[in-house]
């Protein structure tokens, strides 16, 4: 479904990407790990079109679409769900999801999707006319998630979902980011939490200093050396 | 309950928006004169706050260039009066602003914050020095004569295009389109994100603002007999408006033109009693208005009737 093939990316001079190739079937819920400052933003970035790769090409779909526009990405069905949550503070919790069905095509039915994304996240209806700035930090995180669901997406790549967040309140998220799956929403993750997310996915990459490092399914990763040593303190 | 309370409110609010309508509709047919020139005076400077507020207010890109879109609709009518009628020159100088400000937004709206502020302030210098250019140039002069329209005749003609910019500023901040403005102002990649094509909001809306301004500008030229390009593009016009809504408050559509109204009616008062005086007076007025209304005169109106109501709860 999405397909990135020796992707180089850089800020000004300092290059952050080395080509890094990553593929997720559909279907799948493929997590990528990695410490602070291994360029998984910055991937995500790329795809979703904030930033311009360096070299290397993204498909999704079948489609190329390096050097689409962000609005144009979201349009064909990949969600961005970005990183520190980014909700719009001044708005209602139902404006930010109104805003989360931007494209035409999912613009008609938001009604509807918006009573799927309350199914799911019961506390963003308690709370659908209050500003998303009196929302805690979970709350708020639910909702990022929920406007990227309310584009109605094939595919959501969700950037590091627990950052910040309680142990009980990440143990929700986890378990939302589950039963999306089961839906039939193919699930990229990008997570620092790397033994929750481990237990999650079906397939991980690891990024170190913009390079691949390791790939495989979670269960041989979570056995291997590297991955214990460097990522569960074993 | 609720609801019927807020349908009488709204019941209200029509009701007063439509006397309002016809007060402004009939008065020059009970009154002439000062007071008509007052109120072409507030009308325009109502027309470019709003329609600077439709683009700078949700988005928070502080645009310098009403002078430049004024200015253009002020030429326009200059150049071409005699030639076309009145109603033909507003809509060109409308047309011209807003093609003008397609292909400035296209260019600049990639810069953010006070770059974007001084490419825009720096814009009206541009467009000016130009006009002069080709003025000396081609024509071999430096301004130009205006065939007047009289006096009943520009009041219609400004108030309604104050119609039209309010018309257009309701249906914008109603729509989805206006809702994504705002998203565009609280988080410009968030937005991106949500699939609202930034690029495209932004530069089309900005467009849309200076329609209005330059429809002002050809109005108001033809009060002139003459004018040149010192006149036309003036960057008082560029920062007024942003002190009118400053003055007036934001939140709200009727807050720009309450700005307006009582900045160019203060501004009129001290003009002719303090004439030496006048800018000292302003500025301090402006000060303790930023400093003590941060959310302009509507917002203190607002905190008062609150009050009045509160107390008046209090003791049942």
């Amino acid at each position: 479904m999405l397909e990135i093939d020796g992707l180089s990316a850089s800020y000004g001079k300092v290059q952050v990407l080395w080509d890094v190739s990553l593929r997720v079937d559909e279907g799948e819920f493929v997590a990528l790990v990695g410490a602070n400052g291994a360029g998984k933003t910055t991937l995500l970035n790329a795809v979703s079109g904030v930033m311009r790769p360096g070299s290397g090409s993204i498909a999704f779909m079948g489609n190329k679409v390096d050097g689409f526009a962000p609005n144009q990405i979201v349009d064909l069905g990949l969600s961005h769900i970005p990183e520190s949550r980014q909700v719009f503070t001044d708005m209602s919790v139902r404006e930010n999801l109104e805003m989360g069905a931007y494209p035409i095509r999912a613009w008609k039915s938001r009604r509807n999707t918006m009573k799927r994304v309350f199914e799911l996240f019961p506390r963003l209806e308690e709370r659908a006319g209050q500003l998303a700035r009196s929302l805690s930090g979970g709350e708020q995180q639910m909702l990022a998630m929920g406007r990227g669901l309310m584009s109605l997406p094939k595919m959501c790549m969700i950037d590091e979902p627990s950052n910040g967040l309680a142990p009980l309140v990440v143990r929700d998220i986890f378990r939302v980011l589950k039963s999306l799956h089961e839906e039939g929403i193919t699930v990229l993750l990008v997570e620092q939490n790397v033994r929750q997310t481990l237990a999650v996915a079906d397939r991980a990459y690891v990024l170190e200093n913009g390079h691949n490092v390791l790939e495989g399914p979670c269960c041989d990763l979570a056995q291997s050396e590297h991955v214990r040593k460097a990522y569960l303190g074993q | 309950m609720k609801t019927i309370r807020m349908t009488r409110n709204r019941g209200i609010t029509l009701g007063l928006l439509l006397i309002a309508f016809l007060i402004l509709a009939f008065l020059p047919q009970v009154t002439s004169g000062y007071v008509i020139t007052l109120l072409i005076d507030i009308l325009k400077f109502a027309i470019l706050t709003v329609a600077w507020v439709v683009f700078s207010g949700p988005s928070g890109y502080m645009s310098l260039a009403t002078a430049a879109f004024y200015g253009l609709g002020f030429y326009i009518a200059a150049v071409f009066s005699g030639t076309f009628p009145f109603p033909v020159l507003v809509i060109m100088a409308g047309a011209v602003a807003f093609v003008v400000a397609l292909g400035v937004g296209a260019l600049t709206l990639r810069l953010r914050g006070v770059y974007f502020a001084i490419f825009t302030f720096a814009l009206v210098l541009l467009v000016q020095n130009v006009v002069l250019e080709i003025e000396r140039v081609v024509t071999e002069t430096r301004g130009r004569f205006v065939d007047t329209v009289s006096t009943e005749g520009v009041y219609y003609a400004i108030f309604i295009v104050f119609v039209l910019t309010m018309l257009t500023a309701v249906l914008i901040r109603r729509s989805r389109y206006g809702l994504a403005l705002q998203s565009i102002g609280e988080y410009e990649e968030a937005a991106a994100h949500s699939g609202i094509n930034v690029v495209r909001t932004k530069v089309l809306t900005f467009a849309v603002s200076a329609i209005f301004m330059g429809m002002a500008g050809a109005v108001i030229a033809t009060r002139r007999t003459y004018i040149d390009p010192y006149i036309a593009f003036n960057l008082n016009t560029s920062f007024l408006p942003v002190l009118m809504a400053m003055f007036g408050g934001m939140t709200n559509l009727a807050g720009p033109v309450i700005g307006a109204a009582l900045f160019t009616y203060i501004g009129e008062i001290l003009l002719t009693r303090f004439p030496d005086l006048y800018m000292l007076i302003f500025g301090v007025v402006l000060i303790l208005a930023i400093l003590f209304m941060p959310n302009g005169v509507l917002g203190l109106a607002q905190r008062v009737w609150r009050k009045i109501r509160g107390g008046r709860r209090a003791p049942a």
